[in-house]
């Protein structure tokens, strides 16, 4: 049984250490807050705070407080604010251990494409470009092909890249894969899912 | 040194001129220069160019800049959240510029801080990176990005005393610094002015030697994306 987005978003947690600063994206990745369990884990959102809390109980949002998809959220006791230089600094300057996002499209090369499609709506590129340029580890959660059945794991990029060579490990729904040299190689699968299934449903070169 | 002025028109009167660079502070609609904004509205200039993360929405923030087609050009990170934005880009009566989020926030720092350009590494290998020189450092590749230097910022702070030092209030501050930093003048709005001596010294989040006009004013604050969790047990 391949993983569903909430198992995928367990295993992504499995990637986090104890004492990690995170940045996680919108989507799966913001699933992930849910299954760190007892790790000590500060989350950063990049419109300007670290320690980010869960969603508010209603009444009670504040429209001075929101993450960096514009949602209402909380602060806890830990929580610091800083203005989006700062926010980026940290983010540029490696301070944060991890991104978790979603993709597009991933290359056996690292390559990761989240941020346009050409010849449709563009909205921008957010804050995307600088974190895969600047965290320490980018992990990348998505399903392993699109609605189409076609992989998203590739030899190279077809969409305008977000950044070149910055993926470090994949989390797709038919397992946990890792990028090296040549390119990827399987770390696990997701039950019952065997490295044929996982070999069949891949285009990237799998090491 | 008299910063405080009646309203927003008052505090903008003689800064504005058709064709001009406004730097404004922001994140969605959280922290934006609502009254300012309104204000520019009121003014009929036009063909203004923004460095603003967002574009706001189509009634509120930017957006009713865009509706009375005073803006030409969008420097910007993200601009999901507004039709008469995408009807104008594309009909090519706008222009935009793409910024990496961090990139843009840099360059307004920079701008403020004095420093016309800058390297990093965020975009290299991408679109963003076409055009742009190109320098090794340490055996990694930068692409140089330059300050901004904006005719006018304008921004919103939480409380601010009589002289402009000003503190922010949790995630409404994002843009609001560097934006403030790198404009030729900069107009700011608070919820509350105070008397000086208020305010500690060591929590000032902007020394006031950034701000030349101050406006107090009631704001709407807008929710974008109102989200909520439900009692245990409700």
């Amino acid at each position: 049984m391949p993983w569903d987005r909430n198992q995928m978003a367990e295993r992504a947690a499995q990637e986090l250490e104890d004492g990690m600063y995170v940045n996680l994206g919108i989507g799966i990745p913001t699933l992930v807050a849910n299954y760190v369990g007892d790790k000590d884990i500060t989350l950063q959102s990049e419109n300007g705070m670290l320690g980010m809390g869960p969603f508010p109980f209603e009444g009670e949002e504040d429209p001075d407080l929101i993450n960096a998809g514009k949602q209402t959220i909380t602060e806890m006791d830990r929580t610091a604010y800083f203005d989006s230089a700062q926010s980026f600094g940290m983010i540029r300057g490696g301070k944060i251990a991890a991104a978790i996002l979603g993709a597009m499209e991933v290359a056996e090369n690292g390559d990761l494409a989240n941020w346009m499609i050409p010849g449709k709506l563009v909205k921008g590129m957010g804050g995307a470009m600088d974190l895969v340029a600047g965290v320490g580890r980018v992990i990348v959660v998505m399903d392993h092909t699109n609605k189409h059945g076609v992989s998203k794991l590739l030899k190279e990029c077809t969409l305008p890249l977000t950044g070149a060579g910055v993926v470090d490990r994949i989390i797709t729904n038919l397992g946990v894969l890792d990028v090296v040299e040549g390119g990827l190689k399987i770390v696990e699968t997701a039950p019952d899912v065997s490295e044929d299934d996982l070999r069949a449903a891949t285009e990237a070169t799998l090491v | 040194m008299k910063k405080i002025y009646a309203n927003a028109t008052e505090a903008l009167d003689g800064l504005l001129r058709d064709d001009m660079l406004i730097a404004a502070g922001g994140f969605g609609l959280c922290g934006i220069p609502e009254l300012l904004l309104e204000a520019i509205k009121d003014s009929g200039v036009k063909n203004l160019t923004f460095a603003s993360n967002n574009a706001g929405v189509d009634d509120f923030g930017i957006g009713i800049l865009l509706q009375t087609g005073q803006v030409s050009k969008m420097m910007s990170s993200y601009v999901g959240e507004n039709d008469e934005f995408m009807r104008q880009y594309l009909s090519g009566e706008l222009e935009i510029e793409f910024n990496p989020q961090g990139t843009l926030a840099e360059r307004m720092r920079a701008g403020g801080c004095g420093i016309p350009g800058f390297y990093t590494k965020t975009g290299v290998g991408t679109q963003v990176a076409e055009g742009k020189e190109h320098k090794d450092f340490n055996g990694e590749t930068y692409i140089m990005e330059e300050g901004i230097f904006a005719d006018l910022s304008i921004v919103k702070a939480w409380k601010a005393d009589e002289t402009g030092n000003c503190i922010f209030r949790k995630t409404a501050r994002n843009f609001n610094p560097p934006a403030a930093m790198c404009g030729k003048v900069c107009v700011m709005e608070v919820e509350e002015i105070v008397p000086v001596g208020t305010l500690d010294p060591d929590h000032i989040h902007l020394p006031g030697i950034y701000v030349h006009r101050l406006i107090q004013g009631e704001h709407e604050k807008r929710i974008e994306q109102r989200t909520v969790r439900q009692k245990e047990g409700a």
